[in-house]
Parts: C-alpha cells; structure tokens; sequence
C-alpha cells in the first residue's frame, strides 16, 4: 500500500529525444490509476520509470514520500505484470508464484501457505504442477497476476496485461483485475492502448501523446469534458464527429447546417478570443432520429441518406458521408493515425447513434435531429476546448 | 524417386565411411597381412590394441588430451557464457570492435601463429606444459563459443530478466536462476563443440610440445615407431587412432540433435 508521485519526471535518450516529459501526478493509496494513449506516447517508459527498469533523466519519484530515483527495481517492492506475462518457462506454475518469495528469503512453509492463497485467489490450484508451456492464454494471465499479488507489494504495474488475449476472455479478466484490484486495496498503475479498458477499470485516467500528459481525471469526466481534441478524439467509442465549422452571429455554419449556439456555448466563447474556423465536435449519442426525438428546444436537424446501419440490439449506428470536407487538424491525424482510420481525405463521415426502436433503413434518407447543447468547440491550431472552462 | 535417394545416400555414405572402417581393418590386421589387399582382415587379432598400451606413452597421451581438452573447455565456456551475455544483451562502446576481433580471431590461420607462440611460451617457461597448450585452445574455443551462445541468449526474451528484477532478483540471481536454465542447452552444446575442436589439434600439440609431459594423443601417435627399425608402425596408428576417435563418434552420435541446433542456432531467427 503506497502512495506514488511522479514530481516533474523525465525520460530524455542520449540521442536527444524526449520521451516522457515532465511527468507530474500523484497517484493516491489505493487507487487505479490507468495511463493511455497511442503507441509511443510514453506510457510504458513512465511505467519502466516507475519500475527502476528504466533511468529517470530528470525530476523525482517519490514512493511513500521517499525518493526512490537511484534504487533499484527490487529495493522498490513493486510488482509488475508484462504483457508477455514473462513467465519462467522452466519452472512450474507454483514455482513461478513463489519465485519472488524464495528471493525474499522466506520459509518454506510461508512461501507453501502464500503460493495456495494466491493460487486459490486466482483459480490456479489444479495447475499448480502445471508448466506454462502447457496452459491457455487466459492461465498463463493468472500465473502472471498471481506472481505479483503473493508478496503483497507496495504497488502493482501492469503493462497491457490483456492485449494478448482474446475479446470475449479479456472483458472476462477486465471484471476481475478490478475486482480483485478493489479487494487487495493495493495502488496500481496500468497501461494500456484501448481506451474500452481504460474507461472501464480507472479509478482515473492519464492520456498521454508524445510523452506529454494531455489530461488526467475520471473516465466520465474525460469523456464530458475532454480539455482538448485528442482527448475528444481518443476517449469515446464510436469516436466523437468532427466537422469544420465557421463561428457566425446566427451560429455555428458546418456540413450538417447551421448549429444554434446554446446558453452554455455562448458563455463560454464569451470568456476567450475564439478564431473565426472552429472544429465542432459532436458525440454520437448526441443525435437522434428526428422521428423520435420530439422537439426538446435545443437542436436542429439535417437529412441525409444513411451509408451503412448497423444494429447493436440496444442501439443502432447510422452512418452518413458529407462531402464539405473533414475537419484539420494534427490533432485529429494522430488520433486516426493510432486507429488506423487514416480517412479518405475530403470526406466527413458522421456516426449517429440512434434508438433501436428508429425506422432508420440503408441507402434511405432520413432526419436527424442533434442536441446543440452537447457541442463542444475546438480551436483547430491549438487543440485546446473552447467550450471547456 | 526413393530409390534414387536411397542410392545417393548410399553413395555418399559409402565415399565417408570407406577411410573410417579400413582404418578399423587395419588395426585388426595381423602385421604380416597389412599389404594382402584384403579389406576385411584375413588374420584378426588384438596385438595393435595391446601393443599401444604396452608402455604408457599413448595413456599419458590420452590424459593430457582429456585434461587439457576438459580445462580449456570449461574455461572456454565460463568466459564465453559472459562474454556471449553481454553481446547479446548490453549495448556498450567497443561492442562491434570485440564481435570482429572475436570473428577474426576464429579465421586466423593458426600455422602463421605456431612459430611466434613456440618462441613466446619458450620464453615464459609455458613451453611443453598443460598451461601451454590450454591457452592457445582457449583462444580459439572463445570465437566459437561467444558466436554460439550469444545466439542462444538472443532467443531468451528479454522480459524474463526484467520480470526477475522485478520479482527482487539481483542481477546475478537473474541471470544463475533465469536465464542460465534457460540457456543451458546452449552451453552443453557449445560445450560439445569446444572440447572436439581440443582434442582434434594436431598442428598446436605437436608444435608447442616436446615430451610426454603435455603431449596430447594425436601427437603421441606421430611418434609411434615400430618395436625395431624394421617393423611398420602402422598396425598401431590405426588402432590409437580409432581409440581416439570412436569417443568422439560416440559423443556425437548422442548429441546429434544439440549439435545441429548449436551450429545452426540463430540462423533462423537471428
């Protein structure tokens, strides 16, 4: 149990580039917190740092208030989970366990008591004989996991523990890394690329790009308040919409009509200079089938023949082209470039995600209405959220 | 089709084993038969087989082979596990100037060296001693062993030794309790290969020699006259020379598969 602060850490490689640049949070006892972003955006140098797998160039790691900078990764009682697992081929599931306990010098029996718990914790008993050559994936996870809980370190880092499962298994192990996160109450640092995981485990997120902290707070408050577009654009699935849009008195003019400016918007683009090209963003759920909709005040419609429907059961997914051209921005490109969407230049495709009951069909125009009120505005340049305070 | 393999393969075999067994003939070949043309001996008998270890000339021979060829061996292998570690793992200065001094070491043309080292180890007083001839062994062993184990500690991943680190292993116990075990295959083979390429030299244990003292089996056997000016020592040749080489065909039989992995490890997934 510790409290873990990164106080202006930095990763810098003798070739000049800078990898992690400084890094400040404090991570709380307790808590889960989850860094994400695209690959090679320093999550897992940050992660290596934590570890002392890695040298921190500048700035300080502090861990129950003492800095630990110059210790090495077995003076820090922190345990890590790999994402190759890393498991000792030659050993056996039990021997993997109460490998770190044997290096700390335990008894025997100590070591016997503790490997059963954590192997009972973890479901691991009838293979505890077992190498790991000879478990599944979803095992070989477990061993991994419980390699790290059995000496019941100060801290647990997981370095994309589950990317190297398969979908239905790793929403499976997603609920119990969290369950049993929550019942060892122990602080964990967690990386990862899927923003699916990151949104469902955190107790905080961290987005990272270029080895810059983007913004950091709870998954609900990423996703209402996202501070800038990479945020916008990462956080989010299906992703938010993006259109190019011209600030005029009457309101927002953009491929999909003019977007009446709310009380909220109007407040807000009223405390800051805000360039005459915006980037408005629009989160699926914040359109509707006009049909169904009503007429809640705030809002405006477009029609447009539905691209493809796609039916969730519990909702469905138009998607519509408009041929005003997309929204620029580096910004967005990166986002792309990691979901490896790099889109067709020119055109904005539009997700709306609409109730199951819609009459929505292929290749049919319909109306759509959309809630202005869930407009947020970015500066195309900087990236940073006009709507947000 | 199979037919035709079968006789390629009988050729080839045929072409390689023919030398290997008229030595054994020969060493069961009564003296007086050697010259009656008859592959398979008219006379059979164990006389070359005593007669080599009649005075202990080619026992002591045996035991500074096995000495000399286990010594440099061990120690071949001790500073080409570390060695072979650190090229496979660390990025330090000079890394690339000791791969190809390693490399160029393994293609010196050992003869060029046989005069210099006679006049240097004579100087020293390593001439005609163990030490004498274990050193310049190990020297070459060490290319061979460095190339062969690095490209067995390439294909340990190197996330086991951040997991020992993180499970509170010293950088020692790392490597003796992770990664060793791992790499043990590795070290057996190159083992193997080491000590064949010991007890094989002639050029270096008959140059740096002059008594049995150090002398090592295959330089005994040049030495081996008959028991008069008359008598034709070749009955003996063949019989110390399948004594010495039916332990190596042995070893290699046994190991067969190591071998082949160890010479070809690497080659694949560099």
């Amino acid at each position: 149990m510790a409290e873990i602060v990164l106080d202006g850490v930095t990763k810098r490689y003798p070739d000049g580039t800078t990898a992690v640049d400084r890094f400040d949070l404090r991570i709380a006892d307790h808590e889960f917190v989850i860094l994400v972003g695209p690959s090679g955006c320093g999550k897992s140098t940050t992660l290596n740092m934590i570890a002392g797998l890695e040298d921190i160039t500048e700035g300080e790691l502090r861990i129950d208030g003492a800095r630990v900078n110059e210790k090495a990764p077995r003076d820090r009682d922190i345990a890590m989970v790999f994402q190759s697992y890393a498991l000792y081929p030659h050993m056996t599931v039990r021997e993997n366990i109460a490998f770190p306990l044997k290096l700390a010098k335990l008894a025997k029996t100590e070591i016997d008591a503790k490997v059963e718990h954590a192997a009972d914790l973890l479901d691991l008993k009838p293979h505890l004989d077992r190498r790991p050559a000879n478990l599944s994936g979803g095992q070989r996870q477990r061993v991994a996991m419980g390699r790290a809980i059995v000496r019941s370190p100060k801290a647990f880092l997981m370095d994309e523990p589950l990317s190297n499962l398969d979908a239905k298994l790793r929403v499976q192990m997603r609920t119990s890394i969290s369950r049993l996160q929550k019942n060892l109450g122990t602080t964990t640092v967690y990386v990862t690329h899927d923003q699916t995981e990151a949104m469902t485990l955190g107790d905080r997120i961290v987005i990272m790009r270029s080895g810059l902290i983007q913004q950091v707070g709870a998954p609900q408050e990423l996703y209402d308040h996202p501070a800038n577009l990479f945020v916008a654009g990462f956080i989010g699935s299906p992703s938010m919409n993006f259109l190019p849009a011209e600030v005029s008195e009457g309101g927002l003019r953009t491929g999909i009509g003019t977007i009446p400016l709310g009380d909220r918007v109007r407040r807000a683009m009223a405390t800051r200079r805000v360039p005459g090209e915006v980037i408005v963003g629009l989160r699926p759920e914040a359109f509707q089938d006009a049909a169904l909709a009503g007429d809640p005040g705030h809002g405006g419609t477009f029609t447009d023949s539905v691209d493809i429907l796609e039916s969730m059961g519990s909702e469905k997914l138009a998607y519509f082209t408009l041929e005003s051209g997309a929204a620029q921005s580096e910004h967005l490109a990166e986002v792309a470039r990691d979901a490896g969407a790099d889109d067709v230049p020119g055109v904005v495709q539009i997700v709306a995600q609409l109730d199951p009951k819609s009459a929505a069909r292929e290749g049919r125009p319909m109306k759509i209405w959309f809630d202005s009120d869930a407009v947020h505005l970015f500066d195309p340049k900087s990236g940073s959220n006009l709507t947000e305070v | 089709m199979k037919a035709r393999w079968a006789l390629v393969d009988l050729v080839v075999l045929v072409y390689a084993l023919v030398p290997v067994l008229w030595i054994v003939s020969l060493s069961f070949k009564d003296p007086s038969t050697f010259t009656d043309g008859s592959f398979v001996p008219t006379r059979w008998t164990w006389a070359n087989y005593s007669g080599i270890f009649r005075n202990d000339d080619f026992t002591r021979g045996l035991i500074n082979s096995i000495g000399i060829g286990l010594i440099s061996t061990f120690v071949a292998i001790l500073f080409g596990t570390m060695a072979a570690y650190a090229v496979a793992r660390l990025t330090f200065p000079g890394k690339k100037v000791l791969v190809g001094f390693s490399l160029l070491i393994a293609m010196f043309p050992q003869i060029s060296l046989v005069t210099p080292l006679f006049q240097i180890e004579r100087g020293l007083g390593l001439f005609n001693t163990w030490l004498g001839l274990i050193l310049p062994y190990i020297t070459f062993a060490l290319p061979l062993t460095i190339y062969t184990l690095s490209a067995f500690f390439r294909e340990i991943p190197w996330e086991l030794e951040k997991a020992a680190k993180m499970d509170g292993a010293t950088p020692f116990q790392a490597f003796r309790q992770v990664i060793a075990p791992l790499a043990a295959p590795g070290m057996v083979t190159t083992a193997i290969l080491a000590f064949i390429t010991c007890w094989n030299d002639f050029l270096f244990a008959i140059s740096l020699t002059s008594s049995n003292a150090a002398r090592t089996a295959p330089a005994t056997i040049s030495f081996f006259t008959g028991s008069s000016q008359f008598e034709d020592p070749t009955g003996s040749i063949s019989a110390a020379a399948v004594v010495i080489t039916a332990p190596i065909v042995i070893f290699v039989l046994f190991f067969q598969r190591r071998i082949v992995a160890g010479l070809t490890s690497g080659a694949v997934k560099g």
